[in-house]
């Protein structure tokens, strides 16, 4: 059995690839990076009318191309290795994969936007005192005549200062961890009563802690009732959490072949350092660790691609297995660039830093370990019944 | 690409159990649970690939012309993975995994005709030498020479680390034809029955108490020259395309996984602190957990690499070394792990119940009698077939360009 892409996948690789090298440089990057907004308005349109990718994951009839999470990963390696900054990740995976479940009129509306590149997303589900689980939520949406009233706190979501729409998650009901009660909402990030403290993260990318003071929701603009959020936020967040597999992917790829290339170049002793064999050897655990991590990523998006039965546990794995990765062959890179390494000015740096939120974001290694276990708790038990 | 099964592959999953269900008897299932050794005792292993061999299922991965059954890939992969499953005996690869395709590839009309139908019945057992007291990770070191005389080789010298050389009766090895040039370029490869005049076999005791590997020492043994394969002095080449069968055969996911199920089992039934059993105790549940991880890992690892290697990338000719790499460091984990289970039923000797001349019942939970011997025989794992440090070597030079 082999893991092959299909042509359309192939193509759509090197469509995007060759876009990214050609306009996507490390300094182009970088321009951005230390520019206002943190994100190019440029490159997202031509994300959006040259290379079509930001349908890439709806269904046609909402204008996308009809690709499943194998096309995201695809896509996400390939952002990985450019670094990219732009919201892709919060708009199109992770937005986009909540509104594309959603049957409200208002969900339809929304995804053509996307797919036009004028409308980008958060999801703002993440609490202070919820460390990495989406359902410790206590964040309130109270019934005020036909509408709704929000009120609570949000933290460290990802992409809102760019966003044009917030997809919260909020409490009608049930206690603190309760499945019941949870409803999606679609919240004007300028409406009255949102307030935004927009903040850089470690990797140069965008993210706010937000309140909501009694930000009043129309009926249109939920979502999501009590009886489907869950499922919803739950399949949203595997596939992107999948995505950032394969983001990492990419990643460490360009850490493996950064390192590889500097360790040829930089000569001590005499001798280029990748003539030594300690070091040899490192770089060869770093590509065991890389290789090991595409191949997670992609069993990821197959069982999502398939609705597997283990989707789930499928992706708990791949993230506990690539967040470590992240970690080892990140700091394998830098200690093998030496001094240099640890600057601003080489891309490995840049990497590393977007690796390391990476083993973070969507929780932790030692959280999918966690949940991995309990996945297969639950597995195991539903075969002996 | 899909992941489900088709019906075909069902029903032939369905062939597999029932055969096994049928021939893997109660006696042999018995006999097999108490082996601890990289392979099967040599009785147990005739009988076992009599079996399989009267089925025509002994060589899955030969081509049909040679007597391989003709299967998909994915029933291949179903075979291997009912087999683990069931626990069956594991037959020693050195003829038919590792000699068989030197054969196919380098062998004249004449070597394929008289080797390969008597490998498949099981008539030829083989041994494997390779390694010499002074060659070991420098193996193309190796000194033991063959000197024409004639329609003959003499050859003269000892190999090491054989597994099985008291069971089998032909061996293939790597001897030295020329000291021209680089050490590559004078290594030619033979085969000589192991009842030639002039070769004898001395036993080496392994630190678990069995008896798998030996010395082998050739004293003006004459093989003819017609037992060569491939060209002389190229024997380097050869001996390089068997490696990669040696490293990188069949899938290591299903055997891991097997052995992490053992694992499980061992754990379900030992007492814990402050748990109802070892499987409930949350450092246990971790490091078992990771375990699970690292094996999923490799298994797709191996699929992905897979595709690649038959488009003839660079990493596909890496693939059979971080194969080799990872299952054998991942296997000791297990192994490791395993043994810890065990608390201090990991310590007692268990030899006189192990193996198929066994005759003492198990001291402890009968699950108690192997995994201590597996975990000392599996020690060798990251040092033979090239070790865990060559392997690293190899993976510079090929995958990264070092």
């Amino acid at each position: 059995m082999s893991l092959d892409l299909t042509e359309q996948q192939t193509l759509l690789r090197d469509s995007v690839g060759r876009f990214l090298s050609d306009r996507y440089s490390f300094e182009a990057r970088r321009q951005i990076l230390n520019g206002d907004p943190g994100w190019s308005p440029t490159i997202w349109r031509a994300f959006a009318e040259e290379l079509g990718i930001l349908g890439a994951a709806f269904a046609e009839s909402a204008g996308g191309l009809g690709g499943d999470a194998l096309d995201t990963m695809v896509l996400m390696e390939e952002l990985g290795r450019a670094l990219v900054l732009e919201p892709f990740l919060e708009t199109v995976v992770l937005g986009g994969g909540l509104l594309k479940r959603c049957a409200a009129p208002l969900a339809t509306e929304t995804i053509r936007g996307i797919v036009e590149g004028h409308t980008r997303l958060a999801f703002a589900y993440s609490e202070p005192q919820a460390r990495y689980r989406w359902d410790d939520i206590l964040t309130q949406a109270r019934p005020e005549g036909a509408a709704q009233v929000l009120r609570g706190r949000k933290s460290v979501v990802f992409g809102a200062p760019a966003a044009t729409h917030l997809i919260v998650s909020a409490r009608t009901g049930g206690g603190r961890h309760d499945h019941e009660g949870v409803v999606l909402v679609l919240v004007d990030p300028k409406a009255p009563g949102v307030s935004l403290r927009s903040y850089r993260t470690l990797d140069g990318r965008l993210a706010a802690d937000i309140d909501f003071h009694d930000v009043r929701i129309p009926p249109e603009a939920v979502l999501a009732t009590s009886e489907v959020a869950p499922g919803i936020i739950e399949a949203a967040l595997d596939e992107a959490t999948a995505a950032v597999c394969a983001e990492a992917a990419g990643i460490l790829d360009r850490l493996v072949s950064d390192t590889v290339a500097y360790t040829k170049e930089r000569r001590q002793f005499g001798a280029p350092i990748a003539s030594f064999q300690v070091l040899q050897h490192r770089m060869v655990n770093m590509f065991v660790k890389a290789q090991q991590s595409a191949a997670m990523s992609h069993m990821a998006a197959l069982k999502l691609a398939e609705a597997a039965a283990d989707g789930a546990r499928s992706v708990a794995a791949a993230k506990a297995y690539v967040g470590e990765a992240c970690r080892e062959v990140g700091q394998s890179a830098i200690q093998l660039h030496g001094a240099m390494g640890v600057t601003d000015e080489l891309a490995v740096s840049h990497y590393f830093k977007r690796a390391i939120a990476i083993e973070t974001q969507f929780g932790s290694a030692e959280h999918h370990l966690n949940r991995f276990q309990q996945l297969s708790l639950g597995m195991a038990s539903k075969t002996a019944a | 690409m899909a992941l489900r099964s088709s019906d075909d592959d069902e029903a032939f999953r369905d062939e597999v159990r029932a055969f096994l269900e049928a021939k893997f008897t109660p006696e042999l299932r018995a006999l097999t649970a108490r082996q601890a050794g990289v392979f099967a005792d040599g009785d147990l292993a005739r009988r076992w690939h009599r079996i399989l061999f009267e089925r025509g299922w002994i060589a899955p991965a030969w081509p049909t012309e040679y007597g391989g059954p003709g299967w998909t890939p994915r029933q291949g992969a179903i075979f291997q993975e009912e087999c683990a499953r069931a626990g069956t005996p594991r037959l020693p690869g050195m003829g038919l995994s590792l000699c068989a395709p030197v054969i196919m590839r380098y062998g004249t009309d004449a070597q394929k005709a008289f080797f390969l139908p008597r490998m498949l019945s099981g008539e030829h057992y083989w041994c494997q030498g390779y390694s010499e007291p002074q060659s070991g990770s420098d193996l193309a070191s190796l000194q033991t020479r063959a000197v024409r005389d004639g329609d003959d080789y003499v050859v003269s010298g000892s190999k090491i680390w054989t597994t099985h050389a008291q069971f089998a009766n032909w061996i293939f090895l790597l001897v030295r034809t020329s000291t021209e040039g680089k050490p590559q370029a004078g290594i030619s490869f033979l085969v000589s029955p192991m009842d030639a005049p002039g070769i004898s076999v001395r036993p080496i005791i392994s630190m678990s108490g069995e008896h798998e590997v030996n010395q082998v020492f050739f004293d003006n043994v004459r093989v003819p020259v017609a037992n060569r394969m491939g060209a002389e002095n190229e024997g380097w080449t050869v001996a390089k395309y068997l490696l990669e069968f040696e490293r990188g055969g069949g899938s290591s996911g299903v055997p891991l996984s097997v052995a992490l199920e053992r694992l499980v089992d061992i754990a379900r039934n030992q007492p814990a602190d402050g748990a109802a059993s070892l499987y409930e105790d949350p450092v246990f549940r971790r490091d078992l957990a990771r375990l699970e991880i690292e094996v999923m890992a490799l298994a797709w690892t191996e699929r992905r690499l897979a595709g690649r290697r038959r488009d003839g990338e660079s990493i596909g000719n890496a693939a059979a070394s971080l194969k080799k790499l990872c299952a054998s460091e991942l296997g000791q984990k297990i192994e490791d792990l395993s043994m810890r289970a065990l608390g201090l039923y990991a310590l007692p000797d268990q030899r006189g119940a192990l193996g198929t001349g066994a005759n003492e019942s198990p001291i402890g939970p009968e699950y108690a009698v192997t995994p201590t011997a597996r975990f000392l025989n599996g020690r060798a794992s990251t040092i033979f077939g090239g070790s865990s440090e060559v392997q690293r070597n190899i993976l510079a030079r090929v995958a990264l360009g070092l």
